[in-house]
């Protein structure tokens, strides 16, 4: 397999990867953050959070293996996103280690004081990591500020607030109403009672939601200057950035779609997924299942806009980071392959084995019959 | 405090608080699963209740080592851009082969150990945990062999192009012996910290004369895991100071503060007081062949002292110098072959010259003095390094005696007979996590001021962010940590206090409510 190829592969896996964290991730995380809306009581607290309990934890590792496989396939992206958004990040590290911790801990104690923080915690943590990823996503089109010197060390000058630009909080604000969607189907499809009324009442307004800040922040992209690489360093060449020239200013990010027509049915159909997605909610895990296409269709809108690049530079575009010039070397690329297809059919098959096995509603029944185990 | 130090210090504190919950999560997880495999095969509830009351514990451990582990996956990235950059090609594929195949598997089966209690039979949720169990396991393999890359540098080259270090021979990697060294060590440092951990609270409740059969059957478990965990610890102890003795030459002459090379076979210091000022250790006492045996395994292979490793630096400097010379041939001609092949036949000392990036950025025109002071800035801070090392083997031969006792007094069927050996084991409790921390102070200090022994200086590895971002993570993390610290320690403690009975539902309960559970 050519290295381009490989590169490719590996493009599309990170893809995956990021798509997995948004569908499995998302929903646990949308729970959090409706928490304290959907349950009133402590009882339906403890029903919504039971309703990912066995399962979060699965879940939370498709983000450290986003995190991991970056790591080993794109270290150039790695370095550079995370070091550079590093505030943004403490603040996901922040709201990721309050989770965990949340879960576990909660219901370990009677004191209403402690379980009213934590809920408040679970909801926080689960607010900000969706909100800060799409604040991120949103900078990518806009171009971060960053360069490398011959030793290929990076040099930035990326401040909190200059990330806080008006698209990339639009991008935050898409973000955060899909997992709240998600989430609410979700619930809608787990729970039962007023737990189940309440998600099943906000889930057409998170789809609303997010079809309207998703369309202004499509019509807003189609509006503003894009990157394009102007001489191409070879597609199978060593991945130093640093041997290309990029342009920033027209065409556009539409410039993809515009040469290959059949990329709309992504964006449309996350609207249409969505928008069905609320219109089923009587019929919980279809309307669930639909509302989980919504995380995976919005990266690939977003990835194929962007595409060839992962991080383009607004300081010194020579440097952006993209597809051609980024990765590990070959041999790195093939043996994560190798791994990822010895080891990710099992898992998948092991996490399908648990859902089945914890299948079923969960009920303020059975939350009161086993108040001394269950979260 | 510059971003180096702002960051070490970061890594230093993430990484051995990351490290208080892994160690018990490692061991718990295996007595779980043993306890449980004699439920399954007695049929005793006892056993099943026993499984379930540590199983509380475990999991409120758990959680916090998953959400400090969260940070450090993340930390390399945010704090370390240029060593991600540098070594990610190498470094990052046994991170991520951890996420799929270790924390996978531990994470999803810890979702069934508490919650399918009921919806299994009891060998599907015994296989659960033993699952759980292999996954915590497989992630202390495959971090290791990230961890035991940095110290033994193997199957990888540089690449002039892309200005990094990159994969040529992974199964190196993989069965690097350093990492296979360190993974028995840590592992069965980890078994010894869950078996203190059983046996010590189980002593507080025989000292209490409550929950008496629970705590001696948790008793006899944890003292013949235990004894053997604690002999494996020393005897592979033992191996990690071979292997660092192979390829860390500083840290083996700091670990025992020999300033100068001894004639084979070299003495080993039992005490003294090492000075890093006069290049000198007072009031030694030694044992003599007994470095020599353990660092080389012969009676005649010298072990050097650090002023001659400093002066061999000077030489690697001096030859790395002009490997690096050679790579900016290379940038200026790109398709010249000359530099290149003048590039290889200096590269393995490239590392040693970067050390003179901390004086000057065009390393290529370093004076004299600089070079001295680059080759003096190998050596790592001698005293701490000395009694760290000390206190970890002081404790290491202590839980031995103490499983020892236990497994005898278990055997003979007397553990509530004796107080003076239940107040010990409850007085042991934290010994275990003091030993591990000054393990890793000693793996990871010991190997200042390299990040990756021998090709990429600490300093270097950093990233280009503001300094006062990284104080402002550094104190968030140290607030944020401390708080979860004391919340976890005092629900461990109310759980232990509660004991089994209480912790534990009992049928009653679910009957007295009018359901079935
Ligand atoms: C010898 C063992 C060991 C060592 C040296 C480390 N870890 Fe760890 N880690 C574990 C053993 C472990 C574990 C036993 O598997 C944990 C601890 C408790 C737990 O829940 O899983 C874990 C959890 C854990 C998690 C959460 C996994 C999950 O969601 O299940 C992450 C992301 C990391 N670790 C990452 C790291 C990184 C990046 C390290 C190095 C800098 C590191 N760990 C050192
Ligand atoms: C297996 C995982 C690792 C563990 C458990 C671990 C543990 C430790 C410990 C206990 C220290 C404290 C030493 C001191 O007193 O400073 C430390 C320091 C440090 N570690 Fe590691 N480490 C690991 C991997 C790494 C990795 C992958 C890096 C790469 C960046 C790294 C870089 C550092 C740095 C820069 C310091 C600070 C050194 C100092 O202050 O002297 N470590 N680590
Ligand atoms: C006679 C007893 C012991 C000996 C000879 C011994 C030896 C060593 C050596 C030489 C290292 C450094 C390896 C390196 O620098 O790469 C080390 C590290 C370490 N030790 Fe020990 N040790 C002993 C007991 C213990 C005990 C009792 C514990 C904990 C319960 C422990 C936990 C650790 C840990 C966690 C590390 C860091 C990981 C590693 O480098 O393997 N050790 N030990």
């Amino acid at each position: 397999m050519s290295y381009e190829i490989l590169r490719i592969i590996w493009w599309l896996l990170l893809g995956v990867l990021l798509g997995g964290f948004a569908i499995a991730d998302g929903f646990d995380l949308g729970t959090a953050a409706l928490l304290t809306f959907v349950g009133r009581s402590d009882v339906e607290r403890r029903v919504a959070i039971n309703s990912v309990g066995p399962v979060w934890e699965g879940n939370q590792v498709w983000f450290i293996l986003g995190g991991g496989a970056i790591f080993a396939a794109w270290p150039a992206l790695y370095a550079a996103s995370f070091s550079g958004f590093y505030l943004a990040m403490f603040l996901v590290l922040a709201a990721l280690i309050v989770r965990p911790v949340g879960f576990k801990f909660r219901s370990k104690l009677e004191d209403p004081r402690w379980r009213g923080w934590w809920d408040w915690a679970l909801c926080i943590g689960g607010i900000v990591p969706p909100l800060v990823f799409g604040v991120a996503f949103g900078n990518l089109f806009e171009g971060v500020p960053f360069g490398f010197d011959a030793d290929l060390r990076m040099q930035s000058d990326i401040s909190l607030w200059s990330l806080l630009n008006p698209f990339a909080l639009l991008c935050g604000l898409v973000s955060l109403a899909m997992i709240l969607m998600h989430g609410a189907a979700w619930l809608n499809y787990k729970t039962r009672g007023p737990v189940q009324d309440r998600a099943r009442f906000i889930l057409p307004y998170a789809a609303t939601a997010y079809g309207l800040v998703f369309s202004v922040a499509g019509v807003w992209l189609s509006r503003m200057d894009g990157y394009s690489m102007t001489s191409l360093a070879a597609p199978d060449g060593p991945s130093n950035p640093l041997g290309k020239t990029v342009l920033h200013g027209a065409p556009g990010w539409l410039g993809n779609y515009e040469n290959h027509a059949l990329l709309w049915l992504l964006p449309l159909g996350a609207l249409l997924m969505a928008v069905m997605a609320s219109l089923v909610r009587k019929r919980a895990g279809t309307s669930f299942l639909l509302s989980a296409c919504v995380p995976a269709l919005t990266i690939a809108t977003a990835g194929a806009a962007l595409f060839p690049f992962l991080l383009p530079s607004s300081s010194q575009p020579g440097a952006s980071l993209t597809v051609w010039d980024a990765s590990s070397s070959k041999l790195t690329l093939e043996i994560m392959l190798g791994a990822v297809i010895l080891f990710l059919p099992i898992v998948l098959a092991y996490t399908a084995f648990v859902y089945r096995v914890m299948r079923g509603p969960v009920t303020r029944q059975q939350i009161e019959s086993d108040i001394k185990t269950s979260y | 405090m510059d971003i180096v130090e702002l960051s070490r210090l970061q890594f230093a504190i993430t990484a051995l608080y990351h490290f208080i919950f892994v160690p018990l999560t490692l061991g718990l997880s295996v007595l779980l699963g043993i306890m449980e495999t004699v439920y399954v095969m007695t049929g005793k509830t006892i056993w099943r209740d026993m499984v379930k009351f540590w199983g509380v514990l475990f999991g409120i451990n758990f959680a916090m080592g998953v959400a400090t582990g969260v940070t450090m996956e993340f930390q390399f990235g945010t704090n370390w851009a240029y060593y991600s950059h540098y070594v990610g090609d190498v470094f990052g594929a046994p991170l991520a082969i951890e996420g799929l195949m270790a924390f996978f598997l531990e994470a999803t089966f810890v979702g069934l150990f508490f919650f399918a209690w009921d919806r299994l039979t009891t060998h599907q949720h015994l296989i659960a945990t033993w699952l759980l169990a292999l996954g915590t396991n497989f992630s202390a393999l495959w971090i290791l062999i990230a961890n035991g890359w940095m110290q033994y540098p193997v199957g990888a080259h540089f690449n002039a192009d892309t200005m990094r270090m990159e994969v040529s021979d992974f199964m190196a990697v993989l069965f690097n012996p350093v990492a296979q060294a360190k993974f028995v060590h840590t592992v069965s440092a980890g078994y010894v910290t869950g078996s203190v951990f059983v046996l010590a609270v189980s002593a507080y409740f025989l000292l209490r004369g409550r929950h008496v059969e629970f705590a001696k059957r948790s008793m006899t478990v944890a003292a013949s895991f235990g004894l053997a965990s604690a002999l494996s610890v020393v005897v592979l102890g033992d191996e990690s100071g071979y292997t660092a003795g192979v390829n860390q030459k500083m840290k083996i002459a700091a670990i025992e503060a020999m300033w100068d090379t001894e004639p084979a076979p070299a003495s080993f210091t039992l005490f003294g007081l090492p000075d890093l000022a006069d290049h000198t250790t007072r009031y030694e006492i030694k044992v003599p062949w007994m470095l020599g045996l353990i660092a080389t395994r012969s009676t005649d292979t010298p072990v050097p002292g650090i002023n001659q490793l400093v002066s061999l630096a000077q030489t690697q400097i001096r030859d790395g110098i002009l490997a690096y010379k050679a790579l900016l041939a290379i940038r200026a001609t790109s398709h010249d072959a000359a530099p290149r092949t003048l590039l290889q036949a200096h590269v393995a000392n490239l590392g040693y010259a970067l050390l003179l990036k901390q004086f000057r950025p065009d390393i290529e025109n370093a004076t004299d003095r600089e070079i001295a002071a680059a080759a003096a800035s190998t050596i790592p801070n001698v005293p701490v390094l000395f009694w760290s090392f000390r206190l970890m083997v002081g404790l290491g031969f202590w839980f031995v005696a103490l499983f020892a006792a236990a497994f005898w007094y278990s055997a003979m069927l007397e553990l509530d007979r004796h107080r003076w050996f239940l107040k010990a084991a409850f007085l042991t409790l934290p010994l275990p996590w003091i030993a591990a921390e000054l393990g890793w102070i000693v793996a990871e200090y010991g190997r200042q001021p390299w990040v990756i022994e021998g090709v990429l200086p600490t300093a270097l590895g950093v990233s280009t962010t503001a300094a006062g971002n990284v104080l402002f993570s550094l104190i968030g993390f140290a607030v944020f940590y401390s708080a979860l610290l004391a919340a976890d320690l005092y629900l461990l403690i109310k759980y232990i206090r509660l004991g089994p009975d209480d912790v534990l539902p009992r049928p009653a309960d679910a009957f007295q409510r009018g359901v079935t559970p």
